[in-house]
């Protein structure tokens, strides 16, 4: 964050010495921070609170429960051994892990393409960036249900289009072994135009001189693109790796729109089954579903968030 | 030059070319499609309709199920606009002060944020929390999870935005008598007003677009919204892709023309929320 004169002074009044008692310090901080008081929390911290950090952490205790509402029955870690013992649930597990790597990789390779067609000379940028961005602002269920119908294996636009050309498509959702992956390519057609924009922010940063001094030295394109685009979009890649892990680990209404979770249960993510678990009424499962969910977030994100933070800053 | 300029110009006509195929035929299948008759639309097939049936397909979506659809838009405007509103007040306050303020508190303050934005909402929980307050099934508890689940985005974009303020504006108006309250709404609010409107923007069509919360937390018909129509509308109109397409062209719309009106906040709004984060 920024690093404005205030929030220097306090640091080199203690650098300089011990002039100040610590209680006068503090009130010279009171006084200081009397114009933004700390009730401008209170609302907020009051919604939040409530609604999103109470049931988070309610969610540890009920996760070791059998519970539906009136009462509970502790039962330690059964649900957890439910979770990964019954193929149903923990096909979702590992098809989590996959969606998310899947989707966020491609948005990766093709949104840095994208970006570096678009910020090339190319003809029409406006109009290729208008389109390749709408679909990020579209609902999700109605793209889910337009491409369920598109990728129909009989009448499907996809399918016949493919037939045209001699080509027997697939059945996109209802081959067990290829609906996930369906789901995640159109995943990765509604969510590259914001991978794109983010990279094309990025390129759009990097100082010209560096690709006027690499013309100079007679680099190639592919030299060019190696040794200083792609290491300096590098804030930019974080941020889309990051973004799209978040949302592929959670995502929950592509999947339910176009296949919920089916056939069978080939396609079903974390989120999904805590949805099931939910609906059947098994809340204490659900909510184990959920503090797994909660600790895949975790442990992916947080350590890639340090990582690649201190990585970026060594550059 | 020449040379790189026909490369230019044969580089985009191809790559306009590939962006008709692939993203302007699925909405052009849409729009076809809700234009057809039933008979035509059973086709499925990407073809200009024989026959203009769009008035037709429009008034049977709205009729459906005693006005269900319009319905839903009323309650979606509701949620969005009182939802947005509230966290556009509530987090321009946590960000400015978060901003300003030091504190040792900051840190964990900050860690709230960041958390907002990760961690997955724990769902039977929420409901039960919900119930012992009785909002669960309510539009207002609706509106209240809308608000817990979008305030860690706004507060991030209100407070990188807090920080181009500068202080010299705050001293000058508390110098002439201003207390915390007309310093933040008269002095600071006005001059977020770039930033209010990239977050207004961005959280409407994220709220009118949101499915997941209104599934959980507001089932039951008087409470439907827009995109539970559609999930809804899926079994009903299981025969009749006409219908299902046109209600899918009416839920586009509101989002297509928030892009066209305000194209640089979202893009602003996206890109660089998304950064901070």
């Amino acid at each position: 964050m920024s690093l404005d004169t205030a929030d220097v002074r306090p640091r080199s009044q203690a650098n300089t010495g011990t002039s100040r008692p610590p209680s006068q310090r503090r009130r010279t901080r009171q006084r200081r921070n009397q114009p933004y008081p700390g009730w401008f929390y209170a609302p907020a911290a009051t919604i939040y609170g409530i609604l999103f950090v109470v049931p988070t952490f309610a969610s540890f205790y009920f996760a070791f429960t059998r519970w539906s509402f009136v009462e509970t029955e502790f039962i330690g870690f059964d649900n957890f051994i439910t979770f990964f013992s019954e193929p149903r649930l923990s096909r979702g597990f590992v098809n989590t892990f996959i969606y998310a790597v899947v989707t966020s990789g491609a948005k990766v390779a093709i949104g840095l393409a994208l970006a570096i067609l678009l910020t090339s000379g190319i003809f029409a940028r406006g109009y290729l960036r208008a389109v390749v961005f709408f679909p990020v602002l579209v609902s999700t269920i109605g793209v889910g249900i337009t491409f369920k119908i598109l990728m129909d294996p009989f009448d499907g636009l996809i399918n016949k289009a493919l037939a045209v050309v001699g080509i027997q498509g697939p059945g996109w959702l209802t081959d067990p072994s290829l609906a996930l992956l369906s789901v995640a390519a159109v995943d990765v057609w509604k969510g590259v135009g914001l991978a794109t924009l983010i990279y094309i922010a990025g390129i759009v940063a990097i100082p010209s001189e560096y690709y006027e001094a690499a013309r100079v030295d007679g680099a190639s394109a592919w030299s060019t693109f190696r040794n200083i685009t792609l290491p300096l979009v590098r804030p930019a890649t974080v941020t889309v790796v990051i973004l799209s892990l978040i949302g592929g680990l959670r995502t929950f209404d592509l999947i339910w729109a176009m296949t919920g979770g089916g056939p069978g249960f080939a396609s079903d993510v974390i989120a999904s089954t805590i949805y099931k678990q939910y609906a059947a009424g098994f809340y204490g499962l659900s909510t184990a579903g959920n503090v797994v969910l909660f600790l895949v977030v975790t442990a992916v994100v947080l350590p890639l968030y340090i990582f690649m933070n201190r990585k970026s800053k060594e550059l | 030059m020449k040379a790189a300029r026909t490369r230019n110009l044969i580089g985009g006509i191809i790559a306009i070319a590939v962006s008709v195929v692939v993203f302007l035929i699925p909405f052009a299948f849409i729009v076809l499609t809700a234009f057809k008759t039933q008979q035509e639309s059973a086709l499925l097939e990407f073809s200009w309709p024989t026959e203009f049936a769009f008035f037709d397909n429009l008034v049977t979506v709205l009729q459906t199920r005693d006005y269900t659809v319009v319905r839903a838009f009323i309650n979606s405007a509701i949620v969005t606009v009182a939802s947005v509103g509230i966290m556009v007040v509530l987090a321009a306050m946590v960000g400015w002060v978060l901003q300003r303020r030091q504190s040792r508190w900051n840190g964990f303050i900050n860690f709230l944020v960041l958390a907002g934005l990760i961690v997955p909402p724990a769902v039977v929980p929420t409901i039960f929390v919900m119930q012992q307050l009785g909002i669960f099934r309510s539009i207002p508890g609706l509106i209240l999870i809308e608000v817990a689940f979008g305030m860690s985005f706004c507060i991030l974009l209100f407070r990188a935005f807090a920080a181009s303020i500068p202080r010299e504006l705050d001293e000058a108006a508390l110098i002439d008598g201003a207390g915390p309250l007309r310093l933040f709404f008269q002095v600071a609010f006005p001059l977020l007003r770039s930033v209010i409107v990239t977050v207004i923007v961005v959280q409407s069509v994220t709220v009118f677009n949101d499915f997941a919360n209104p599934l959980y937390f507001a089932p039951g018909a008087e409470n439907v919204t827009v995109q539970l129509t559609l999930y809804n509308f899926q079994s009903q109109f299981y025969t009749s892709w006409n219908l299902l397409f046109t209600d899918i062209l009416l839920i586009t719309i509101p989002p297509l023309i928030m892009y066209i009106f305000f194209n640089r906040q979202i893009v602003a709004g996206m890109t660089s929320g998304a950064i901070k984060g």
